[in-house]
């Protein structure tokens, strides 16, 4: 096995510029340097272009899956830092290559030389270590066109930096040079997808969880939890919001007629994550939301709840499939988890016939019945904030004390 | 006291037990419960399940908790029996089987099913191509211990993968009860093992629990019926406290377990040198690949097995007699018979079986007393001279 000395990281979207390109950077530095905190020994060089992460002998698989799940890295390629010989160059583009050929496999070298100096020029390099390899891998083919292998050297002032392969990051922007917002949790498919989402454009979120005890069990409350640690790969650590929400279910349920139950919850949700996000600092709510999945997210009744405010509330899989929002559950490795099946608040108090097509005027009037204040306030005072790191777990933990017994 | 009959069982380790009563103590709930307390057992429990399986190589919904060696053989060879009825009716073992193997292959073949007993050689392992000539279309199972429990012969349970990747559908249980952790797993667990069972108190945990492994997809009628635990395999409330003793003593088992098989090895190995240079001592447990480092089955030409066991109990060691001896029927079958070792000779021979706790210092002393012994009866039964 080949051991690489650095990594280089290409940044996503290029298409900023100036004091955004410098956040940009900066940001990406920081989300990669927190990834990787727990090797010291990795050097980070952010540079206007790229950026360069000297391993120092830390292990490069490990570091790789890290760097994987890092939004704003377009593509990076693992790089061995060479002597400036001939000697040397041959001797590590042979082992690179070796590294990763295959039978049938055919190869380009791609020389730059940024020591023009250098006593060989790109085409003789291009043409040396070609052929070394060439000799030394029996059946190996040049391809200039279409190479499935590609053997970058560059030859710099200090060493050369020789690399096998160009993989490709997460794309997207770095979490947090978007801003900040409340992503509104469920516990099912949806909502994880949709933070995934959000995360890749860059945004902070924080999550806001409804829960309802002793309707919702703890365990559907450990279980958005630990979805939200899945997600926490992609972030860093994430604040987790949890809100009750028995109490104003319950006055619901009991005074305001059936076909309006679920419309008139999901505007008490609404309203409680705008006021948790006005209170945190953020600028947008994210929800799970796919028009016409359920009775809730009819149009109609987007209309009726969204009614509550005037803060963007964006819905990054509003015009997904089921289908597609599964396939990317599944990439994520958020659907497992998600398809557990505790009874979350949104079901426990579901009528059995929900309007689709609620009237806003009529859930404005309904509402009006109930100490909509009095609610809000007692829910924002049993609010309880966890942050969580990545997989974390909440719902197969045996105590450590425990498992020491075995 | 020298303790040379942990074939038979071990003595408990005291960490082990300490799990075992800090867990009978403090973590009693059912792991069925719906609350914490219920919730914390689970989650033990689970993590138990875990802990084997990564140890074992397997997965954690192959493994199956039942009350022992006993239960996990009736239930690999009955559960099969039942379960593949519709296919065949035709179940093969071999004549070196445990009891509860052999007695389960018996009362199958009372109720009706076919049953095949392979012979065995001299050295008490079957031959493939008896098994060969056995399998028909008919045949569900075949059920072959990876180490015997009397002489310690390790069966070819490789041979039998190879042949059996040929019948994807009979089972292939192997009772493994002797051979964990005597670094021989890799010869008595091959992929093609669909069922195996252990015991836990082979290993210095409690009594009464034990293991029985399931590959993922195979059927198995369950014996015993109710409430669903174990996947519907094995009802009954779990027994926690012993089953996570047994979790952490399989984790000591295979620490080192190259180091200890090898210390095992070196005791018997003295042993053997010692008992080669004796007239009238009949040896069916030679050092050899195809033997476990921690059986030693002899006789003492002219002296019955539980005389023998009785005289060195006399002195502090603890040995015991092979089945040939304790039998009080004469249809009852004992590997040494099956291995065509006569059965004068056969009812002479006793089991000294080793462990990581036992010492070479012990081997020592065993054979200046057992030389004592021996030149005792020699001289009855005029040995030296022949």
């Amino acid at each position: 096995m080949v051991k690489y000395t650095e990594i280089m990281i290409r940044y996503g979207e290029l298409s900023t510029k100036g004091k955004n390109r410098k956040d940009f950077i900066a940001k990406l530095a920081s989300n990669v340097n927190r990834v990787l905190s727990d090797f010291p020994m990795v050097e980070i060089h952010p540079k206007h272009d790229r950026m360069h992460i000297v391993l120092n002998d830390a292990p490069f698989e490990e570091i790789n899956n890290r760097l994987k799940k890092v939004f704003g890295i377009q593509t990076y390629s693992p790089v061995i830092k060479t002597e400036k010989t001939l000697e040397a160059i041959e001797k590590t583009s042979l082992e690179l290559m070796e590294a990763i050929y295959q039978t049938g496999m055919t190869f380009k070298v791609n020389t730059k030389r940024a020591d023009h100096k250098f006593e060989y020029d790109t085409n003789q390099l291009n043409s040396m270590v070609g052929d070394h390899i060439f000799d030394h891998i029996p059946d190996i083919k040049a391809e200039m066109k279409h190479p499935d292998l590609v053997l970058r050297i560059e030859v710099r002032q200090d060493a050369v930096y020789i690399s096998n392969q160009l993989l490709h990051g997460a794309g997207g922007m770095p979490v947090g040079t978007a801003g900040k917002a409340v992503m509104m949790l469920s516990g099912g498919i949806d909502s994880p997808v949709a933070s995934y989402l959000a995360l890749k454009r860059g945004v902070e979120i924080e999550m806001v969880h409804f829960f309802s005890p002793p309707y919702t069990t703890e365990k559907a409350l450990a279980k958005a939890k630990e979805l939200t640690g899945i997600l926490a790969n992609y972030a860093g650590k994430i604040n987790f919001i949890a809100v009750p929400f028995a109490e104003i279910q319950e006055t619901i349920k009991e005074k305001l007629p059936e076909g309006y139950l679920m419309t008139v919850q999901r505007r008490f949700m609404l309203r409680l994550a705008d006021i948790i996000r006005k209170k945190r600092g953020g600028l947008a709510i994210f929800n799970g939301e796919s028009v016409g999945q359920v009775a809730s997210q009819t149009l109609e009744s987007m209309t009726a709840i969204n009614d509550v405010t005037t803060t963007p509330v964006l819905r990054p899989v509003v015009t997904m499939d089921k289908t597609e929002i599964i396939a990317l559950a599944e990439k994520i490795g958020t659907f497992d988890l998600s398809i557990e099946p505790f009874e979350d608040c949104c079901t426990i108090f579901a009528p059995p016939r929900p309007k689709t097509k609620p009237k806003l005027d009529k859930a404005r009037e309904y509402e009006a019945r109930l100490d909509v204040e009095g609610l809000i306030e007692r829910a924002l005072a049993g609010i309880q904030i966890t942050q969580i790191r990545a997989n974390q777990k909440f719902l197969d933990v045996s105590s450590s004390e425990d498992t020491d017994l075995l | 006291m020298i303790y040379f009959d942990n074939s038979a069982t071990t003595r408990i380790d005291k960490t082990v037990l300490a799990t075992y009563d800090k867990v009978a103590l403090d973590i009693w709930g059912n792991p069925s419960s719906l609350h914490q307390m219920g919730n914390r057992a689970h989650q033990l429990l689970e993590a138990s399940r875990k802990q084997i399986a990564d140890l074992l190589g397997v997965k954690a919904h192959e493994i199956f908790f039942t009350s022992g060696g006993t239960e996990s053989n009736n239930t690999a060879i009955k559960g099969t029996a039942i379960a593949k009825r519709e296919f065949g009716k035709h179940i093969i073992t071999s004549s070196v089987e445990h009891a509860s193997v052999a007695n389960a292959f018996t009362s199958l073949e009372k109720l009706g099913y076919r049953v095949t007993c392979l012979p065995v050689d001299k050295n008490g392992r079957v031959n493939i191509a008896d098994l060969r000539n056995a399998l028909d279309s008919d045949t569900t199972l075949v059920s072959v211990m990876g180490v015997n429990n009397e002489v310690g012969a390790i069966q070819p349970i490789d041979e039998i993968s190879d042949l059996l990747e040929n019948y994807p559908n009979i089972h292939f249980h192997v009772d493994n009860v002797q051979a964990l952790g005597k670094d021989i797993w890799q010869k008595v667990f091959t992929p093609r093992v669909d069922l195996l069972s252990l015991s836990a108190h082979k290993f210095h945990a409690p009594r009464g629990i034990g293991v029985l492994y399931k590959k993922e997809g195979k059927m198995l009628e369950p014996l015993h019926h109710g409430g669903g635990q174990e996947k519907g395999l094995r009802s009954g409330t779990e027994n926690l406290p012993a089953i996570a003793a047994m979790a952490k003593a399989i984790r000591l088992l295979l620490t080192d377990e190259t180091e200890k098989a090898s210390h095992e090895a070196a005791i018997k190995a003295k042993i053997v040198s010692y008992l080669e240079s004796k007239p009238g001592i009949d040896i069916f447990s030679p050092i050899s690949e195809d033997f476990a480092p921690h059986i030693l089955c002899f006789a003492l030409e002219g002296i019955r097995g539980e005389t023998l066991v009785h005289t060195l109990e006399s002195r502090d060691i603890f040995t015991s007699t092979t089945s040939a001896c304790a039998s009080k029927t004469a249809d009852e079958a004992s590997t040494l018979v099956s291995m065509k070792v006569p059965d004068k000779i056969a009812t002479s021979a006793i089991r000294l079986s080793f462990d990581e706790t036992n010492t070479l210092e012990e081997a020592d002393k065993f054979i200046a007393e057992f030389d004592q012994i021996y030149q005792h009866f020699a001289q009855i039964n005029h040995l030296e001279g022949k």
